[in-house]
């Protein structure tokens, strides 16, 4: 039954319920997919496996929260630099060896990896449904005709509040300058004397830092499971599209689209349509213009 | 300052250069010139680390420089402004002069070099906000020489600085160039204008075909009958 239905047509005011509710899913949409499109922009690299990191973010809630009673608030501030160095990890081991291969290498490795690590949960943690279920997530905040969960609204503050400091450190920092020039004309950046191999080894462990934290922040709301990151990478790549690959500010843009569509569309013809909507979406972009919503033209090969 | 030792190198299985020997003395202007292809770029590429060589040694002062990575060259004062210019197009001309300031040896002094290659190129100060995708080829070579004189070379190597440049800008880069060099900055310059690099130059080499075939002091090479006929049009 819908939520809006449950809560009685009196307490509820459907309009300001779907945009409270675009916001706030949009938000989240945004932390999983800003990682995707940081690894992106700077290395052109599509991070295949980027879900399956998103779905170890919700095993490390769900055991933090089961095994240690830990809150996954609590959890965020040592996810973050634990997967910071699961990226840096990664990238050592994997991604060095095929930065500069043809893409089709690329998507095979990262396929690989995706799919190498889903096995690996199912094996470790077996293929059950794993749910967090902490005091927050019980909290509903009724407001100005409108109800939402204390958990989706502390996620939807932290992804901002991240997606904001990321944007503003790309832009105002001299490392934010380097890992934008590397992105632009790696030759060039080599010239200045950057060391474009460690550009990109931050690169991707920001990148997996991001996902990891959205994992975390996703695990009151979603259940864990083995192959749980693919709902959202679907869509991630839809938002990195939309926004212009690459382009920050435009993967929140696109996130909250993404989101509009995704809950209008599931409130007037149900969840199970939510897909097909943003693939039409995805598609129609992709075949208007391919730069992207807010994208420059061109730089998609060259990346901002 | 520089030596380039029996150098071979290759892109794949084509030969670009063919024991290729020569020096750079200290604070001397050095011009490269031959046809397109003759491996005048890829001389360069092999100074400042993005081409390994496949036989043959470079020193720079007393050190090989074989092994040291291209990022750390820049370290050591080796900075190429490459063909082309390769700015950064879609960040400001303020953004690209900083990020030449990325070695350690060049950051501490960053805000004063930025004054000097401003004064050096007030075109560059008018347009410090605008996108360096957006400027004129000149003030983008402008852009790209300022950017290389941020990393305080010792060593400045320049790839055709001229190409597609009125003749007015061309005259203004080679006297830059000049100027450089007046204040301590040995420079090895590729050019294809041999004439105007000749002028400019102390010695030369001249590059055909991957092999060294002349090298001399520039005043005697602009006199030189073969040179004359191949690349002066006389």
């Amino acid at each position: 039954m819908d939520p809006a239905r449950r809560l009685g047509p009196a307490q509820i005011d459907v309009v300001a319920q779907l945009g409270v509710s675009t916001v706030l899913l949009g938000g989240i949409y945004a932390l999983v997919s800003v990682g995707l499109t940081l690894i992106f922009g700077i290395m052109r690299v599509v991070n295949f496996a980027h879900g399956e990191f998103l779905m170890l973010g919700m095993y490390v809630a769900f055991w933090a929260y089961t095994l240690l009673a830990l809150d996954p608030y609590v959890v965020l501030f040592v996810s973050i630099p634990l997967f910071f160095g699961i990226g840096v990890l990664t990238y050592v081991l994997v991604m060095r060896g095929v930065i500069h291969a043809s893409h089709n290498v690329q998507i095979f490795t990262t396929v690989g990896l995706s799919t190498a690590l889903q096995n690996a949960a199912l094996v470790a943690w077996t293929g059950d449904y794993r749910t967090v279920r902490p005091w927050h997530s019980a909290v509903v905040i009724r407001a100005l005709g409108m109800a939402f969960n204390l958990s989706q609204v502390v996620a939807f503050a932290i992804a901002v509040a991240l997606t904001l400091v990321l944007f503003a450190f790309m832009k105002w920092t001299h490392t934010g300058r380097v890992m934008r020039a590397t992105a632009q004309d790696h030759d060039a950046a080599t010239l200045m004397g950057i060391d474009t191999d460690k550009v990109y080894r931050l690169t991707f462990a920001i990148g997996i830092a991001c996902v990891g934290a959205a994992g975390v922040l996703v695990s009151p709301l979603y259940a864990a499971y083995p192959t749980a990151g693919l709902q959202f990478v679907l869509l991630a790549y839809v938002v990195v599209v939309l926004g212009g690959l690459g382009d920050m500010l435009g993967a929140m843009l696109g996130s909250l689209i993404v989101a509009a569509v995704e809950v209008v569309g599931s409130y007037f013809f149900g969840v199970a349509w939510k897909e097909v909507f943003y693939f039409v979406l995805f598609i129609a972009v992709l075949v208007l213009r391919p730069a992207g919503l807010f994208g420059q033209r061109g730089a998609e090969t060259l990346g901002v | 300052m520089l030596r380039l030792e029996a150098i071979d190198a290759f892109y794949d299985d084509l030969q670009a250069l063919a024991d290729v020997s020569f020096e750079v003395a200290e604070r001397e202007i050095l011009a490269l010139v031959g046809a397109n292809a003759a491996g005048k770029s890829t001389t360069l590429r092999v100074v400042s680390g993005l081409v390994a060589p496949r036989r043959g040694r470079v020193l720079f002062g007393d050190t090989e420089l074989t092994a040291v990575p291209a990022h750390l060259r820049v370290e050591r004062g080796i900075v190429q402004v490459p063909e082309g210019r390769r700015l950064f197009p879609f960040m400001s001309v303020t953004e690209n002069l900083l990020l030449g300031a990325h070695a350690r040896r060049a950051r501490a002094e960053r805000e004063r070099t930025l004054d000097y290659v401003l004064a050096l190129f007030p075109a560059l100060a008018d347009r410090k906000a605008q996108l360096a995708g957006s400027l004129s080829g000149g003030e983008q070579q402008m852009c790209a020489i300022g950017r290389a004189l941020m990393a305080r070379p010792r060593l400045l190597m320049l790839d055709e600085p001229t190409l597609g440049l009125a003749p007015v800008l061309v005259t203004k880069i080679f006297e830059t160039v000049r100027a450089i060099n007046a204040e301590g900055v040995t420079v090895l310059l590729v050019e294809q204008n041999v004439r105007q690099a000749l002028t400019l130059a102390h010695r030369a080499c001249v590059l055909e075909s991957g092999k060294l075939v002349l090298q001399g002091r520039a005043r005697e090479l602009l006199g030189d009958e073969r040179l004359k006929r191949a690349y002066l049009g006389l």
